[in-house]
């Protein structure tokens, strides 16, 4: 069995998470090359065959060359699998591959069970796993869910690769995000505040409990999607990545974008009406109420 | 300019999911369904598009399902859509991403769309498959995961939206396919002026048999809940109660309270 490792690229460097890739194949057993578009500077350190295409004549988003790539390595190398990170280069690249193989294509591997391939749907509350027909197949892992241990290590055989292909899409470069008046990363105490809030005028019975508290005011996606509270206060894979001593989530579900932000939590409390809310999976104590009865409740006591 | 927005039906996320029968599918009796969040931004975009450009596109919303996901349709045609398309099919649930993206590009394929938007996921499967694959299959330019979208004389500049907060600025020409990620822009509320007036939009129902040809190429075999790893404290009952319960937890696991 064989596959073929997408790394990915950003900004001049090769991304961490291409590790995660290793680390799912050989969780699968399988046979690697790997394919980056990049430079030799910025190579994996992996042993076996890697396939580099210059980023200064690709780009680092292009997706219609990369999958010129992507397939000129696989006429190489003839994988039983080709494999990404589930990510927006990920997401975006993978379902042109599998169109052009002719292939079935699994989103966001979870998990490997009995060697099947394990996603989650409907936020996290079911589980399945899915087979790919016969022939290749494409697959894409969820971030954090494959991770890699140690210090990685090896040389790869580097073998150039071109392609002659036209693209639709011009790249007209990066922005960063915005930096906020607030930086989580060094709270200790973090109390978000999420959809289960209502609206913007109870984002203040949140606020106030973070005052209890002595903490930051955090948010999820959708509070600061809709205007509620600033982006720097968003926890999650598109906001901050935290880790406070105590972390408080409000009315939030627990998706996984979320969970990423803040999992490694010292402490975990969620507040939610709904009991089988996914974010009592990783909570220490989920207390089950209606956030905005109980939070002032909880704040006075503190207070 | 002809706009299509493909639209998604989905139980909502809050629900007691059970497994089906055949124990390859949630069992869909009994839920509150609503339109696929991702996919409300497709049909806002699309609006504000017509609008910015003197009522001139003409957009089509099309939504795969059982007759149910004719409620979905309605509020997007209230939310100013011009005709709604629903392709029948009873078991959409169970069909592949490849399936369903065949099943739109089919119909999509002679119809002449300058712009198709959907969703960059659905929030009960969230393959993120659907989008581009329809955009293959048309063999059309493709921009994923945007956050932000302006249209003018043909030429579509967006942002993409990348990890951490960062964004990839990108241009490109029509025709295209793009997939709407959160907060790309705030959808409407349908207003009760506009409910009526959807009632008297155009509403073409296709039975799927028409449109599918295309083999699986994945299947679900089992489906099933987490395994509960447990392990929290769940306080339930009086609020009072469950304050002092919780502070005394904190005192005593974590070194945040005096
Ligand atoms: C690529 C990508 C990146 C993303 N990045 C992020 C990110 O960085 N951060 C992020 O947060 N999300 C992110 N998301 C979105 C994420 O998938 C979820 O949509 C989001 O986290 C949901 O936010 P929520 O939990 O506040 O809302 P919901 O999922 O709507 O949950 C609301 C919760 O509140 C509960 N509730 C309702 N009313 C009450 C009440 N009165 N009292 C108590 N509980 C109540 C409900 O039971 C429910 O559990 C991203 C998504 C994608 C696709
Ligand atoms: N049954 C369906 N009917 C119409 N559009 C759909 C359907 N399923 C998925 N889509 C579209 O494809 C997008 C991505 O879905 P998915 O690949 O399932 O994550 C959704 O946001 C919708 O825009």
């Amino acid at each position: 069995m064989k596959a073929l490792l997408v790394c990915e690229f950003r900004e001049g460097k090769l991304l961490n998470s291409s590790y995660e890739l290793l680390a799912f194949a050989d969780r699968l057993g399988a046979e690697k090359a790997f394919l980056l578009v990049g430079n030799a500077a910025e190579a994996p350190k992996v042993d076996g065959k890697l396939y580099l295409a210059q980023v200064d004549s690709y780009g680092e988003y292009n997706p219609d060359q990369h999958k010129a790539l992507v397939m000129a390595a696989v006429a190489k190398e003839n994988p039983d699998y080709v494999i990404f990170l589930h990510s927006s280069y990920g997401w975006d690249l993978a379902p042109r591959v599998a169109v052009a193989l002719k292939a079935g294509q699994v989103s966001e591997i979870v998990n490997l069970v009995d060697g099947k391939f394990e996603v989650s749907l409907c936020n996290g509350k079911l589980r399945r796993t899915v087979a790919p027909q016969a022939g290749p197949a494409v697959l894409t892992i969820q971030a954090g869910a494959f991770n890699f241990a140690g210090e990685p290590q090896g040389t790869p055989q580097v073998e150039a690769i071109e392609v002659a292909s036209a693209s639709g899409i011009e790249f007209l470069g990066y922005e960063q995000a915005e930096k906020g008046d607030v930086d989580l990363t060094k709270a200790e105490i973090i109390v978000s505040a999420g959809r289960g809030v209502g609206k913007k005028e109870n984002v203040a019975i949140i606020a106030n409990l973070a005052k209890a508290f002595g903490g930051e005011l955090g948010a999820s996606r959708p509070v600061v999607d809709a205007g509620w509270v600033e982006h720097s206060h968003q926890v999650g894979t598109t906001g901050q990545t935290v880790s406070p001593k105590l972390y408080v989530a409000c009315g939030i579900s627990g998706a996984i974008q979320h969970l990423a932000g803040m999992k490694k939590s010292d402490f975990i409390v969620a507040i939610n009406k709904d009991k089988d809310a996914p974010i009592g999976e990783i909570a220490d104590v989920l207390v089950v109420a209606d956030v905005l009865q109980f939070a002032p409740v909880l704040a006075a006591r503190l207070g | 300019m002809k706009i299509l927005v493909c639209i998604k039906q989905i139980p909502d996320m809050e629900s007691r999911f059970k497994v089906n029968g055949t124990g390859d599918w949630y069992d869909e009796a009994d839920l509150a369904y609503r339109m696929n969040e991702y996919d409300e931004y497709g049909v806002e975009q699309a609006v504000q598009l017509k609008e910015q450009l003197g009522n001139d596109p003409d957009v089509t919303v099309l939504s795969i399902g059982s007759d149910r996901v004719g409620e979905a349709l309605k509020k997007a045609l209230a939310m100013g859509c011009d005709r709604a398309v629903h392709v029948q099919d009873a078991d959409s649930g169970r069909k592949s991403p490849y399936q369903i993206a065949s099943v739109i590009a089919a119909f999509a394929k002679d119809k002449g769309f300058d712009l198709i938007f959907t969703g960059m996921q659905s929030q009960d499967r969230g393959s993120a498959q659907v989008g581009v694959t329809v955009a293959e299959l048309l063999g059309r330019t493709c921009a994923t995961t945007l956050v932000d979208f302006a249209c003018a004389d043909g030429v579509v500049t967006g942002k993409r939206e990348l990890e951490g907060g960062m964004k990839g600025v990108v241009k490109f020409a029509l025709p295209a396919l793009v997939t709407c990620q959160l907060g790309l822009n705030i959808p409407r509320y349908p207003t009760l002026p506009n409910i009526m007036k959807a009632k008297k939009k155009e509403f073409v129902v296709v039975p799927v048999a028409e449109l599918l040809a295309a083999e699986p190429m994945t299947v679900t075999e089992k489906l099933y809940a987490p395994t509960k790893k447990g392990g929290g404290i769940v306080l339930e009952g009086d609020m009072a109660d469950m304050a002092d319960r919780l502070v005394g937890i904190l005192k005593d696991k974590t070194a945040v309270l005096r």
